[in-house]
């Protein structure tokens, strides 16, 4: 067990817990972040997809101890009203079923836009492919992203 | 010529008008603070200082806010969406001043909270149209008492009541005078035609919680002092538990205890990670006390089963020895199918508080009335002492009816006396399933003189007749001698419902077949498909068959012109149409060759599920029931070795991911007929129609899923 202090949506946590724990775990049941979603736990779904140094990533496969300084992004902290782009887009193509993968949806999602302003559907396709939707919401999440696109 | 409506084009518009209307109603719900837009703030009545409760399902505000409670689980089908909009409309309020709320298990107030068959629309219409119609029907008469004036002068309008003199007063103004009076016994409903909110497409009401992560998920649960719990079970089969060491256990940071319960051991400790930390340290020995199955006895038995006749024939029509006897060709195929899990995508868990004088219980659950039976019968608590919360639900597809997790958790809980958060690892999840039973199927039919004489199904499955193919489902009444054999053989896996049951494969041995056998008699597939259900029209059988034939006639002519069947050239076009949860679907998959392999590049889909409620959600539980049904139909696939599941994460178990998903474009049939469900029955066709395209592309025929397996197909 060590002390962490971690910098997530722009507050700094003192956490203290194994360096082993993933940064999902420390989110979900330290932090109480619960947007962030475990699906496998072993970077398989992006259920868990934030941001570290603004770079996507599975926080299930991330353990504390090798974050390090890099400052975390959740869906919390993605905006400050429900009014991101993709949130906005998200909203008017009615994209989630169950609604559980979205929020890693939307995280790999704002990845995608801040490295590639206009992707194409093939860049969209490949972006995407490290997050499952289990109720096949793929065609209104591609919407999605070309309408947020057009609207940054 | 069939009445449709196409959604596909229309869809801005429609976007344009639920944008206000959905924002508007989001924010009553519980993130007001998310909301600055103040062109929304102005249009919706203000917050309420005091509600007023009607029935099961109404509470009036004096602002005229309206919270309408929602019975059923929400499990991604909108149901938390859709039914309200149906007491809204009744009701004859403002979409956008309506609050929609998840009611809790009361068997008194609600009958059938279940998430299920994809009956909750279709039970609900008439009890929910009911419960806001006798609200609207008593504040109408409370005006009119007021006004010592007639009821039928009055007439309503987003919540505002009008004499024809001119005199208005409003709901939110006649809610304290109404509030327990008696509702009316009989309430006239409304004319279709006269829908306002039935029909137009509404956003999901959790939406903003979904888009900024508010814990609306079971896992999201926190309590007070409560543990983190996670479960060794035993690891095959037919296993019981004989000894364990959790001394290593003990010693994870984090860990506070280990109770072993049954044949399971649980971990219970401050967070998840190390609970799940604190399992793998476990020891256990565990016996093999019953058989340990493996994929390759699951083949052999079944296939065994399709060459016997059952005692019970589930339906005989006709001779069938005889015709089989006459026939000048007999044609038979066999169609197989795996074990599946349903890979929800978020886990099994549960949060239980099981005290001296309560049982709490809130999650993720298809079918809380059947819990709180079984909780009450384990822990020996009256059923009064039971409470269950439900929580919108991370996936379902018929894994979340057994409960065996909310069971778990309190069991955990009462033993360990105290709140405990259950959590499956996707481990658990896999390994510990409620699977899709593997499945054969034989089909055999006789041919004279270029008709089919005889159909025979034979069908093999494992534990339990529930997953019986409807006998009286479509071709029965097409052909006059018919038989069905079911066979059940017992497993020691775990089974049950999966999305769409029975249909779920059903569809695609029997479509691919008919697709097979009209190619053999120089048919079109789609003429053929009409040419039968036109025979059961006309020469129906002595008992009744389950179908309505012109319903059916009527999504297989839209989805082939919609699809540009019949001036289809050179494109490779796969048909496959069904009926299965009161819907009838009829869809065209169309494959495109890529690369030296092949790519679905769309579906076609007609619809007939009655009146659409909300067409924007219709239009996303088709499309995902779509997609879900070509990826378990390419991908599916799950093996057992030794009693064991040797799948057990996504890196093995493969979900169809966005660039296999295939364009769909959808054309319901235009309908004032009660609502049906939408839940499965898209699924069904799926795998179907891509079998037909496929073949259309390649010359192979499929007969077994997952069929990547057996073809190259891009993804
Ligand atoms: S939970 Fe991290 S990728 Fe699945
Ligand atoms: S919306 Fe259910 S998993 Fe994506």
């Amino acid at each position: 067990m060590a002390e962490y202090t971690i910098n997530v949506n722009g507050q700094d946590h003192k956490v203290n817990v194994d360096g082993d724990m993933p940064l999902l775990w420390v989110l979900r049941d330290h932090l109480g972040l619960v947007g962030t979603k475990y699906g496998c736990g072993v970077a398989q779904c992006g259920a868990c997809t934030v941001h570290a140094d603004g770079e996507a990533m599975r926080s299930c496969a991330m353990t504390i101890s090798q974050l390090g300084n890099k400052k975390v992004t959740t869906i919390e902290g993605l905006s400050d009203n429900a009014d991101h782009v993709l949130q906005e887009a998200w909203k008017e193509h009615d994209v989630p079923q169950c609604g559980y993968c979205q929020a890693g949806q939307i995280m790999s999602a704002a990845a995608l836009l801040e490295e590639n302003k206009n992707p194409s559907d093939q860049d969209i396709d490949d972006y995407m492919q490290g997050n499952i939707c289990r109720c096949g919401t793929y065609l209104r999440i591609k919407k999605a992203i070309k309408t947020a696109a057009k609207n940054l | 010529m069939t009445n449709q409506n196409t959604y596909s084009d229309s869809r801005r518009s429609f976007l344009k008008n639920s944008i206000v209307g959905g924002a508007g109603l989001v924010i009553g719900i519980n993130y007001m603070s998310c909301k600055t837009d103040s062109a929304t703030v102005e249009i919706i009545k203000d917050m309420p200082n005091q509600w007023f409760d009607f029935d099961a399902f109404l509470k009036i505000g004096d602002t005229g806010r309206v919270t309408i409670m929602s019975q059923n689980p929400e499990i991604g089908q909108n149901i938390k969406t859709s039914m309200p909009m149906i007491v809204a409309e009744e009701l004859d309020v403002a979409w956008r001043d309506v609050i929609v709320e998840q009611a809790p298990l009361n068997t008194e107030w609600y009958t059938r909270q279940v998430a299920g068959g994809s009956q909750s629309i279709r039970q609900g219409w008439e009890t929910l149209r009911n419960a806001g119609a006798k609200v609207r029907q008593l504040l109408v008469n409370t005006a009119a008492e007021q006004w010592e004036a007639e009821a039928s002068d009055c007439t309503t309008s987003e919540g505002v009541i009008s004499h024809s003199d001119g005199r208005t007063t409003d709901y939110g103004q006649m809610a304290a005078l109404a509030a327990g009076k008696e509702l009316p016994e009989e309430v006239t409903l409304k004319d279709p035609k006269d829908f306002k909110i039935i029909g137009q497409s509404q956003t999901n009401v959790d939406m903003d919680g979904i888009l900024t992560g508010k814990p609306l998920f079971g896992i999201d649960y926190k309590r007070d002092g409560m543990v983190y719990a996670s479960v060794m079970r035993p690891p095959s089969f037919g296993q019981t538990l004989v000894a364990y060491d959790d001394s290593a256990a003990k010693k994870v940071n984090g860990v506070i205890d280990v109770i072993k319960f049954g044949d399971k051991i649980a971990v219970l400790a401050k967070d998840n990670w190390s609970a799940m930390k604190g399992k793998k340290a476990l020891i256990a020995e565990w016996n093999q006390k019953e058989k340990a199955e493996d994929s390759a006895y699951h083949t052999d038995i079944l296939k065994e089963h399709l060459d016997r006749k059952s005692e019970k024939p589930r339906r005989v029509d006709g001779d069938v020895d005889k015709a089989f006897a006459d026939a000048d060709q007999v044609i038979e195929r066999i169609y197989e199918a795996p074990f599946l899990p349903h890979a929800c995508l978020e886990p099994m868990n549960f949060f239980a508080d099981v005290t001296e004088d309560k049982v709490e219980l809130v999650g993720p659950i298809q079918t809380p009335q059947w819990q709180q039976n079984r909780v009450s019968d384990l822990l020996g608590r009256d059923k009064e002492q039971i409470s269950i919360q439900m929580t919108r639900m991370g996936g379902g597809f018929g894994r979340r009816l057994y409960g065996d997790f909310t069971v778990e958790a309190a069991e955990i809980s009462s033993l360990a006396k105290r709140p405990v958060s259950l959590l499956f690892t996707r481990e658990d999840d896999m390994t510990a399933g409620t699977y899709r039973p593997a499945s054969a199927y034989k089909i055999k039919v006789a041919i004279k003189d270029g008709e089919m004489t005889a159909y025979h199904l034979t069908e093999a499955f494992f534990n339990g007749m529930m997953f019986d193919p409807m006998p009286s489902n479509f071709p029965c009444g097409a052909v006059p001698n018919y038989r069905v054999d079911c066979h059940s053989i017992e497993s020691n896996l775990t089974t049950g419902a999966w999305r769409a049951p029975y249909a779920n494969f059903l569809a695609f041995a029997e479509q691919a077949f008919f697709d097979e056998l009209a190619e053999i008699l120089g048919k079109d597939a789609v003429d053929y498909r009409i040419e039968l259900l036109e025979k059961a029209k006309a020469n129906p059988p002595e008992e009744e068959y389950n179908y309505d034939a012109d319903k059916f006639i009527g999504v297989i002519k839209l989805a082939a012109e919609k699809s540009g069947w019949y001036n289809k050239g050179n494109k490779n076009l796969g048909f496959c149409a069904y009926y299965s949860h009161n819907t009838y679907v009829a869809e065209v998959a169309e494959v495109v060759k890529k690369d030296n392999s092949t790519v679905i590049d769309k579906v076609y889909c007609a619809v007939d599920c009655g009146l659409v409620i909300n067409p924007l959600a219709a239009l996303n539980q088709i499309e995902g029931g779509i997609i879900d049904g070509i990826g378990h139909a390419m991908y599916g696939d799950f093996e057992i070795k030794n009693g064991r599941a040797t799948i057990d994460n996504f890196n093995h178990y493969r979900l169809i991911k966005m660039a296999a998903a295939p364009e769909v474009e959808v054309h319901f049939v235009k309908s004032n007929n009660d609502p049906t469900g939408l839940g499965e029955p898209t699924l069904p066709p799926a795998g179907g129609a891509v079998a037909n395209a496929l073949f259309s592309a390649t010359g192979k025929r499929l007969y077994k899923q997952p069929f990547i397996k057996e073809i190259d197909v891009l993804g």
